[in-house]
């Protein structure tokens, strides 16, 4: 199947003005495929990490929203141990005019404000209700251990 | 007393069991300007209480629709309550489908803050856009990023514009794979404006609209108390009846689909008169889950004291020496066995309080046990011989056609063959029920009026039963009898039905649990 327009369109825009912050760089056998990495947000437990995503665009995109896990473990009350994501723009709230660079946006700020109260990991989310402070230290604890390279 | 409480019924149905239901209660200040277009099917309904034959006690007012009925009666709302509020049928529409059908408040709602309910049903402000695409210069799509010149575009009164074929894309997306239909909104990102039916006739192909318009008629009836699907496979009718939640402890509403299904209207369930839907429901999960295995365990076994692994004693001495843990105790005093000191064998607190209350617990549990498979013994004997006569029923017609060929007789003149299978199914339904319903009753005078009942038309339905077993040559003679012992099963079914019905409507019934926590 060629490849919509729109999907090339938005990756020409990916390539040429990236987001601070945020890359995500398409596969070259499978151009639906990306390989993302996203930031974490300063002033966040994620601070200095550099976390990896895998996308995928299924064939009704922008019909329907976009395949995203992250591969890189990641300690937050609305991320589970798949790296599946609770977020509604990625479910019931996904809109065809939302974009890639934008949903991958919504998740950085995910990563800025977790939602203890709508929970997909429970044990990450209980934690982080009852000791805020000692489930940050584990998130800063993880980022350092998985999300942070050796270069650095 | 039982005339009075009927009436209750009716007056409760014909006020808010109807389509129109707003009519007695909203019309008092619109009537006037209505006066015209009175609801046809109001005049059917009071007709129908005044010319119809005295009811039986258990049976209760329904009506039976198709989906074209259903998308007319809808049309009808639509366009009562658009004139009442000014609004375009389309708007209305959405309007309504956000109040789920209650006229009432959402007029109500309306005059008091119409910006406030156009919001929230996701209208937004009025301004007047015609249903149509159009060309815009240099317009870009941002789902799909077309830019020739010419695209059709296409955007509803809040403004996010898309190209027609995106859009397009989009409710179909949204109808074929979602199954979305009342609630879709504007494809532009956070928008919650809902897509309206002027938009959905524009944009979308015509074998999609017929599933469109399925899917409103579908939320329409989900929304409407008064309304449910029939349950049988593949059914296209929903039923109205106007009995209410809340007097389903005094009635068991059995409605008969146009399609031939009998079914509870209050649980949707198969048709299970006499019995209440609570006691139903209590019943089945009683049957369901393994309570009654937990009964049996308790009733035949105890466990270990040390590893608690459960122990069936099935002879032998009181002298336990568990299999696991090689625990050594005493049977009766559950004690440990080197205490018993010389009293070997003859547990002598087997006498005391603690041995003879766990000796009351178990006889009790035996007891309720026995109770219980008494009853749950002949209800599902009735289950099954129910689906054996369902195998007859269907033999039923090779009987026919080989009784019309051997005695001549013609296709009307074997008639009473089918009449008295599907008597038959509907009393062993019935009788089937009859046991549920026992089995919660307390011990009264009505109770005994109640098992005689039973009995009658238990015997009554083996007596039919035992005559679709003879050979079909002997058939055609038995014909008179067979259609006298028909006629007596669905009376005595409804003498039985009737009584418990009315007993139920005075409450004076007397149940050993508790019917309103069910």
């Amino acid at each position: 199947m060629a490849l919509p327009k729109r999907i090339i369109k938005e990756t020409e825009r990916l390539m040429a003005e990236p987001v601070p912050g945020i890359k995500a760089i398409p596969h070259e056998d499978n151009l639906r495929y990306f390989d993302v990495e996203v930031h974490g947000p300063s002033q966040s437990p994620y601070e200095n990490g550099i976390f990896k995503l895998e996308l995928f665009l299924p064939d009704d995109y922008p019909m329907t929203p976009p395949k995203i896990r992250f591969l890189t473990r990641i300690y937050h009350p609305n991320i589970d141990k798949l790296g599946r994501i609770c977020l509604d723009v990625l479910k019931s709230n996904w809109s065809p005019a939302l974009q890639i660079r934008t949903i991958l946006l919504s998740i950085q700020a995910l990563l800025g404000a977790p939602n203890p109260d709508d929970p997909l990991a429970n044990d990450v989310a209980q934690r982080w209700k009852e000791d805020e402070p000692a489930a940050i230290q584990t998130a800063r604890e993880w980022t350092r251990m998985y999300a942070v390279s050796e270069n650095r | 007393m039982s005339a009075d409480s009927e009436d209750e019924f009716m007056s409760g149905m014909s006020s808010e069991g109807g389509f129109e239901d707003g009519n007695e209660s909203d019309s008092v200040s619109f009537g006037e300007e209505f006066e015209d277009d009175e609801p046809a099917l109001d005049f059917g309904l009071h007709d129908k209480d005044i010319t119809s034959a005295p009811k039986k006690p258990y049976e209760v007012d329904f009506d039976v629709f198709g989906p074209r009925d259903i998308q007319k009666y809808q049309d009808k709302q639509i366009d009562e309550v658009g004139a009442i509020l000014g609004q375009p049928p389309e708007s209305t529409a959405i309007l309504l489908r956000h109040a789920r059908w209650n006229k009432e408040r959402l007029i109500e709602g309306y005059m008091d803050h119409p910006e406030d309910v156009l919001e929230k049903a996701g209208l937004g402000l009025a301004g007047a856009v015609p249903a149509k695409t159009m060309v815009v210069d240099g317009f870009v799509c941002d789902i799909c990023c077309e830019d020739e010149p010419g695209l059709e575009t296409y955007a509803m009164k809040c403004g996010h514009r898309y190209c027609a074929e995106c859009y397009r894309h989009y409710l179909s997306q949204k109808i074929r794979e979602e199954g979305e239909a009342a609630r879709i909104q504007c494809p532009g990102d956070g928008c919650s404006r809902i897509v309206d039916s002027k938009t959905l006739e524009l944009l979308v192909e015509d074998d999609l609209k017929d599933r469109y318009h399925e899917l409103l008629t579908r939320t329409y009836v989900d929304d409407k108390d008064n309304l449910k699907w029939c349950p049988a496979p593949n059914c296209i009718y929903a039923v109205e009846c106007g009995v209410k939640k809340r007097d389903l402890n005094r009635i068991v509403p059995t409605v008969r689909c146009d399609c031939g299904h009998y079914f509870c209207f209050g649980c949707t369930l198969n048709d299970h008169l006499p019995t209440p839907c609570a006691l139903v429901k209590m019943w089945l999960k009683k049957c369901e889950d393994d309570s009654e295995t937990a009964n049996w365990i308790s009733a035949n076994t105890k466990e270990c004291p040390r590893c608690n692994s459960t122990i069936e004693k099935n002879g032998g001495c009181n002298h336990m020496t568990c299999r696991k843990c090689k625990n050594e105790f005493c049977w009766i005093c559950m004690g440990v066995w080197s205490e018993h000191g010389t009293s070997w064998y003859n547990c002598n607190r087997y006498e005391e309080k603690s041995g003879s209350d766990a000796r009351d617990a178990q006889a009790k549990s035996r007891q309720s046990l026995e109770r219980y498979l008494h009853y749950y013994n002949r209800y599902a004997n009735h289950e099954q011989s129910a689906k054996l006569d369902k195998d007859i029923y269907l033999k039923t017609e090779k009987k026919m056609t080989n009784l019309q060929s051997s005695s001549g007789m013609s296709w009307i003149e074997v008639q009473f063959l089918d009449t008295a299978s599907q008597a038959l199914q509907q009393c062993r339904q019935t009788l089937k029920w009859t046991y549920a319903f026992a089995y919660y009753l307390a011990r009264n005078n009505l109770t005994e009026i109640f098992e005689d009942n039973q009995k009658d038309l238990e015997m009554a339905v083996e007596n039919l039963s035992e005559m679709f077993e003879k050979p079909t040559s002997e058939l055609a003679a038995l014909k008179v009898d067979m259609m006298d012992k028909t006629s007596y099963c669905n009376k005595r079914r409804i003498i039985l039905l009737s009584d418990t019905a009315e007993n139920l409507k005075n409450g004076s019934w007397k149940f050993n649990i508790d019917i309103n926590t069910a």
